[in-house]
């Protein structure tokens, strides 16, 4: 598939994976609260890249399985991951003296998710929101 | 050599040009000659092509004044670098060949005329890409120049009121303008309520949200309330989604609904008058 990465380095490219993101849930036929839902999943992700990993990578792709479409988020850094998975999902945790919504939030704007965390390889995190 | 070349491209210059022109149509990026008339686009070749050739009779630094002018138009009229490049290497080219039809160059000549030709073709690349560069960091500071100011204009509407439109993305740099915009204004407008309107933010995430709790906060602390307005249905959705706290923060779905909140809170109000 062609395009569907963008790679995190500044914070304009965490607009260019929302846009990206935007484009994709549109063209599956995603309603404009799904869409913001997205956007905003995107958005947490790629923020985090920016400011915990530095650098990494957005990839966004549609799946399909016998009974539906979705879209799927993946975000993956080789920074300096996570080292207690259990706690960046409660409420309010941050070690950026931010919300502390983001993680738990994606979970929440999405359909599934799973986090993959190691200090020597980084951060792999994928999301889906299926199309109802 | 050197002069044979010049000879050739001099007197052979109509048919380097049309050559050029259908050769770069074939090559070049369709968006380029899509946003441009046919009149334009001929004029613009023939315009470079000129530049190319003047950098044998005109001096290094004539050369490189022109080489700037036409770059900065050529950025202005969002022709692609690679445009300059391969219209570059696309010259040599037609040269070449036309030359050798001629019988300018043989075997024995070649590696003098090659020798030639990067020497003249290789110190344009690099003015012109410089050049070019240096147009493209120019436009792209005046438009960042030009967003800043759009930024985050501070309204007066009314005596104590005033209102405070954001549209488009929030980063961190027009994050602290917006703060800045937002207490120089309460003060020096004495405003006493702000209604800051978000309908024109595209997306409100937890780094957006934390910074409007932040500015709401900083403008209760210099003495004034303030409201967000313009919560788009699918954004007040996201905000609820993402579980942030917007209690402590005075919303209303529209502006219109702010401002009459805002004339009560001043104890005033709108009366139609009859004649
Ligand atoms: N990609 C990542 N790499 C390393 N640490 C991360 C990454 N993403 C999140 N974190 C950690 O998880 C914490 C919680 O993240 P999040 O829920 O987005 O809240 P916030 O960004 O407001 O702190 C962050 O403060 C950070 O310590
Ligand atoms: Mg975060």
């Amino acid at each position: 598939m062609m395009d569907s990465s963008v790679k995190i380095i500044n914070e304009w490219d965490i607009v260019a994976a929302r846009q990206l993101g935007r484009n994709v849930a549109k063209e599956l036929g995603f309603g404009t609260v799904d869409q913001a839902r997205i956007t905003t999943a995107i958005s947490e992700l790629a923020r985090n890249i920016y400011l915990y990993a530095g650098q990494g990578e957005i990839t966004i792709e549609k799946i399909e399985n016998e009974a539906k479409k979705g879209i799927i988020i993946i975000s993956r850094d080789a920074g300096p991951g996570i080292s207690d998975l259990r706690k960046v999902m409660e409420d309010g945790f941050s070690t950026s003296g931010g919300l502390g919504a983001g993680l738990p939030g994606v979970k929440r704007l999405m359909d599934e998710f799973s986090i993959e965390s190691d200090p020597r390889k980084g951060t792999l995190i994928q999301s889906v929101k299926w199309l109802r | 050599m050197r002069k044979t070349i010049y000879q050739y491209v001099y007197s052979h210059n109509d048919e380097i040009l049309n050559e050029w022109i259908e050769l770069i149509r074939k090559e070049a990026d369709e968006r380029a000659i899509q946003t441009m008339s046919d009149r334009m686009f001929v004029k613009t070749c023939a315009e470079f092509v000129e530049l190319v050739i003047s950098n044998f009779s005109e001096s290094v630094e004539a050369f490189h004044d022109r080489a700037i002018e036409f770059s900065e138009k050529i950025v202005r009229l969002g022709w692609p670098l690679t445009m300059m490049t391969d219209g570059l290497r696309l010259f040599g080219q037609i040269v070449e060949e036309g030359m050798k039809k001629e019988g300018n160059i043989d075997h024995n000549s070649y590696v003098d005329f090659a020798s030639e030709i990067n020497n003249w073709i290789f110190p344009m690349y690099k003015t012109i890409t410089q050049a070019y560069t240096t147009s493209w960091e120019r436009t792209v500071s005046l438009q960042k120049i030009a967003l800043q100011e759009l930024t985050a204009p501070f309204i007066p509407i009314f005596d104590k009121i005033s209102v405070m439109p954001l549209i488009g993305t929030i980063d961190t740099e027009r994050a602290k303008q917006i703060m800045e915009n937002l207490l120089e204004g309460v003060v020096s407008h004495r405003a006493e309520v702000v209604l800051i309107d978000i309908t024109g933010v595209p997306v409100v995430d937890t780094m957006v949200a934390h910074h409007i709790i932040q500015a709401a906060e900083a403008v209760r602390l210099v003495g004034a309330k303030c409201t967000i307005v313009g919560i788009r249905p699918e954004i007040a959705q996201t905000i609820v989604n993402l579980g942030i706290n917007l209690e402590d923060v005075t919303t209303t779905s529209t502006l219109k609904k702010g401002v009459e909140q805002a004339l009560t809170l001043t104890s005033r109000k709108i009366v139609e008058v009859q004649e």
